[in-house]
């Protein structure tokens, strides 16, 4: 049997999922289940006059409506300290679509015929909708007891880089934006809360399931054993299920007053304004780099889009974004600083990579810029800055930011064995000399992203009561095995990549092994998935726990052959005895004889069952180079991606198969947020992109084929090797688009295009240049 | 609201249901048949999560009315296994790692039988503009447009979805079944 490690295996989740036979939360139907329905608000921000539900209670099949005061008792939904966000609006509302009243009928239909009936008289306060208005001199705070609508401040670096931006030969000040965006998993948020004999069982489309268990017990007083949280076969989540939601509390309080089952199944309209949204940053930096392009000095300042109710996780966001803001550069001074503001509009926290692809976006468009102003090749100003492979592991200058092993030229020099530069800029200087050829633009990302989440000091800023992983690794009688592990995928596929390392470990058939997760009931710990850490954390902890069944395994075929441990080897599924291939026993009667204590030493202690947890040392950090080709049509505008060529460096690949499917899922999203997706609100507050009519989810038709490759440098961090690499993709894909797209347009002056590149907004740059006569 | 009598087959099982006017056939097919395969993912008709076959042609069931398709075949995602194989499209989905979460995916396996029962053998163009109706936000694609292929190469549609289409052993509706192509029959109320 050769190693499992790096072998191209199909999924064990994919048959139920594809006969239909999955299991999502809205699948489930317990016996005597109600239906909840919101009435949300409609206005971005106001004063609650009054709420009439007397027309939607006496409405049939309708059990109760309940607004905030209706409720005494019920906790807060997760919130910052001193800002807390009840569960349902009191007093006032701070983003349209906030929750109001809730409605519990015996159907879906007559509940949400219910929730239309709740009347709401409102008294209307100025609304701030945009980062603009929120700052403005004038601008009302939204959040009672705070004098402004800051909510965090925070200065990363003990100056702010004046004296060496100013000591530089060239200074360049450059003003970026990363656009919000909504993660659209395409199952919303869905719960279902059964609570009976003072316990909770809440099922839920979560990334955390023990995260929420601990949360809740603590809500409501219980103890964490009386609280169970299921996450099934859970719809996408991209960082935005890792957020808790009021209807989580909501439900479980309903169900505890109505003696019966509470489900909520959220719509996609409802989604698009209630689901965190992501990114949302205004950038301000300077820029002091010499005449070859080396950069000296960078200051940053960052203007984070909280939304309408700072959410825990998204608050500290742009610390993520200033640490990784020098990226795969050595750069002498970084000086950043942030400012989180309160916004009338959905709150914004996490989405695939959370706060580290606002920093990739942020240095390599700066790089390209460097390079403009100074007429150098994008690519020489790069090589000119990487950090070397000898350097590594290299400590930034922020505290427990050390990157761990990489070779970020060698990953560009690899890519660009893939793509014939002089060929293509050869391609684009004959276009720009044809009227009627589409314009030509090459672009590059050599980004690092941030992955691992991550040690357990840094991961309790969030809220978690760690960052370690825990697995659980039980062999049965039989040889076959159960893992059950602490992450909680969502589409990752740990249910293959973990079978696989056990089957590594124990030499036993990928076929006979199981992975158990989401459900804290059968699941001993766990922290969840997210920050690119199922692999690297979660799979060091299955790693840990296999190898501490074979060890374990090892004394008790010692025993069996009556050899000594160190004489024997595990091979092909077989504990043999070294250089006598004809003495050995399987791992299958090594399982057997470890439930026979007369068979065994005296006090041996039964069983193969070994639980481990891995704490990670150091955070983990995926990089790469990636390439884009893009083609723009000169009469519309429109942006088609000709070419995209991804090199990634996640170190150990545990499933080439499924890497690949990570890295295109996360540059799809990445390309989407370049050139299609933004959520935008009208000065009112009211959302420009409340369904998916209006926000431009691309189709496969929309884009391309992708072109993945990967350079392999093993971390030593942890035990597997592997980085990560499920934000890698949304993290490097960004500027790759954007840069090809200025590239594309550089020969008439342009230096920046704001994301989405839209045609809209690239026909008019077009058109502003033919009126210029450029 | 009155309630309405529909007959409707669901994968060969027939089926009377007394249902409200207003009932969607994805909530038909998923509360009132428990066919929970067939997912909802938006209220705009834009996703195409579910996605089911109506004699003969792929139609969004968020979008129909169940009063619509009375009399009608239905061919949903827990139908095209139905001799307990995979269908080629399943097995290239399966294959080509096509699937991440699995939300879209029985939508998308529809959209793409839909597809080669249209076109039997499409370019990658084609397989992209075929499945542009339904989205997945895992994927990016490329792995889809890839089992799409894959299925194309490895026999089409398979036998249900082709008995499906062509009206083959299937139990009959009074009328038959529509022929494939043919757009479904408008609702009759009562």
């Amino acid at each position: 049997m050769g190693s499992m490690i790096g072998a191209a295996v199909v999924r064990k989740e994919d048959p139920a999922l594809l006969t239909g036979r999955g299991r999502f939360v809205d699948d489930i139907h317990l016996p005597g289940t109600l239906h909840m329905a919101y009435a949300r608000s409609h206005l971005a921000h106001a004063r609650i006059v009054s709420i009439d539900t007397s027309e939607a209670t006496a409405l049939p099949g309708v059990l109760g409506v309940w607004t905030h005061d209706d409720l005494p008792g019920l906790p807060p939904s997760r919130s910052l300290p001193g800002i807390e966000r009840p569960c349902l609006a009191t007093g006032k509302v701070h983003f349209v679509g906030e929750p109001i009243a809730v409605v519990v009928a015996t159907d879906p239909y007559l509940a949400a015929d219910a929730a239309a009936a709740v009347v709401v008289d409102y008294e209307q306060l100025p609304v701030m909708a945009s980062l603009a208005a929120a700052t403005a001199e004038d601008a009302t705070p939204i959040l009672d007891g705070l004098p402004s609508n800051l909510v965090l401040e925070q200065q990363l670096s003990a100056d702010d880089a004046e004296a060496e931006l100013a000591a530089a030969p060239h200074r360049l000040a450059i003003h970026l934006r990363n656009q919000r965006c909504a993660a659209v998993p395409m199952e919303p948020t869905v719960c279902i809360a059964d609570w009976q004999s003072g316990s909770l069982t809440l099922y839920a489309t979560t990334q955390t399931p023990h995260h929420q268990r601990n949360e809740l017990a603590q809500m409501l007083g219980l103890a964490q054993q009386e609280v169970r949280v299921i996450a099934p076969d859970v719809g996408g989540g991209f960082g935005a299920k890792a957020s808790f939601y009021p209807e989580y509390l909501l439900t479980a309080e309903l169900s505890r007053r109505l003696r019966r089952p509470v489900k909520y199944v959220e719509t996609r309209s409802e989604n698009m304004t209630a689901m965190v949204h992501g990114r949302g940053q205004e950038q301000d930096i300077e820029v002091g780099f010499d005449d070859e392009g080396r950069l000296l000095a960078l200051r940053v300042r960052i203007t984070q889009d909280c939304g309408g109710w700072p959410d825990p996780g998204g608050v500290g966001l742009p610390t993520l974004t200033a640490f990784m803001s020098g990226g795969c550069y050595k750069i002498p001074k970084i000086a950043p600083s942030f400012r989180s503001i309160a916004t009338n509009t959905t709150p914004v926290a996490a989405y695939r990579g959370a706060g580290r692809p606002e920093a990739s976006f942020l240095i390599e468009r700066v790089i390209d810029h460097v390079a403009a102003e100074l007429g150098i090749d994008p690519l020489d100003v790069r090589r000119r800055n990487f950090i070397q492979p000898g350097e590594m592991p290299y400590s930034t200058q922020f505290e427990g930011i050390v990157y761990d092993e990489a070779n970020f030229p060698g990953a560009l020099e690899s890519l660009l064995r893939h793509v014939d530069v002089d060929g293509l800029r050869k391609d684009q200087a004959d276009r720009r000399q044809d009227p009627s050829a589409p314009l030509l633009g090459i672009g590059f990302s050599t980004f690092v992203e941030m992955g691992g989440f991550g040690p357990t000091p840094l991961f309790e800023q969030f809220g978690y009561v760690g960052g370690w992983e825990s697995a659980n690794v039980r062999l049965n009688v039989d040889g076959s095995a159960v893992v059950k592990v602490g992450t909680s995928p969502h589409g990752q596929g740990h249910q293959t990549t973990f079978a696989q390392i056990v089957a590594d470990q124990l030499q036993i058939p990928f076929e006979h092994i199981t992975v158990l997760h989401g459900d804290t009931a059968t699941v001993q710990e766990g922290i969840g998935t997210m920050g690119s850490r199922g692999a690297p954390v979660g799979g060091s902890a299955v790693l840990k726990a296999a190898a501490k069944v074979r060890a374990k395994a090892l004394r008790i075929a010692a025993h069996m052959l009556e050899a000594d441990e160190n004489d024997l080897e595990l091979v092909d599924g077989r504990f043999g005895v070294k250089g006598a291939p004809d003495q050995g026993v399987t791992t299958g009667e090594v399982a057997l004889r470890a439930f026979k204590p007369h068979l065994l030493p005296e006090g041996f202690d039964l069983g193969l069952d070994e639980t481990a947890f891995h704490e990670p040392s150091n955070l983990s950090y995926p990089s790469g180079a990636h390439c884009c080709v893009v083609e723009i049509d000169r009469d519309t505008g429109r942006v088609d991606v000709l070419r995209y060529v991804a090199v990634d460096d996640c170190g150990v690949v545990l499933n080439p198969l499924l890497a690949k499917g990570q890295i295109h899922g996360g540059v799809a999203q990445g390309i989407a947020q370049a050139l299609y997706e933004e959520v935008s609100f009208g000065e009112d507050g009211q959302p420009g992109s409340g369904s998916l009519v209006d926000y431009t989810l691309p189709s496969a038709a929309d884009l391309p084929h992708y072109e993945t490759d990967h350079q392999v440098t093993p971390t030593s961090f942890n035990p597997l090797g592997a980085k990560g690499l499920g934000e890698s993709g949304a993290t490097a894909a960004p500027q790759a688009v954007v840069n090809a797209v200025v590239d594309a347009l550089a020969h008439l002056g342009v230096r920046d295009v704001e994301m989405p590149c839209t045609p809209q907004k690239v026909w008019r740059i077009l058109q502003a240049a033919t009126q210029n006569g450029s | 609201m009155s309630d309405h009598k529909v007959q409707i087959t669901v994968n060969g099982v027939p089926g009377t249901d007394e249902i409200e006017a207003r009932l969607l056939l994805v909530h038909y097919l998923r509360d009132v048949r428990g066919l929970t395969g067939t997912h909802v993912g938006c209220d705009t008709s834009n996703c195409g999560a579910c996605t089911v076959m109506v004699d003969g042609l792929t139609v969004k069931s968020c979008s129909v009315l169940t009063v619509a398709v009375d009399g009608s075949e239905v061919l949903t995602v827990e139908g095209l296994a139905a001799d307990g194989e995979l269908s080629p499209v399943q097995e290239g989905f399966r294959q080509c790692h096509g699937l991440q979460c699995g939300y879209c995916t029985p939508g998308m396996v529809m959209a793409a039988t839909g597809l080669l029962l249209d076109e039997p053998a499409p370019d990658e163009a084609a397989i992209r503009e075929g499945i542009e109706g339904n989205l997945c936000r895992c994927t990016g694609y490329d792995m889809i447009v890839d089992s799409v292929r894959w299925a194309a190469e490895h026999g089409g549609v398979g036998a249900a979805a082709e008995r499906h289409a062509h009206g083959g052993s299937l139990p009959v509706a009074d009328d038959g079944p529509a022929p494939h192509g043919s757009l479904p029959q408008p609702a009759v109320t009562p």
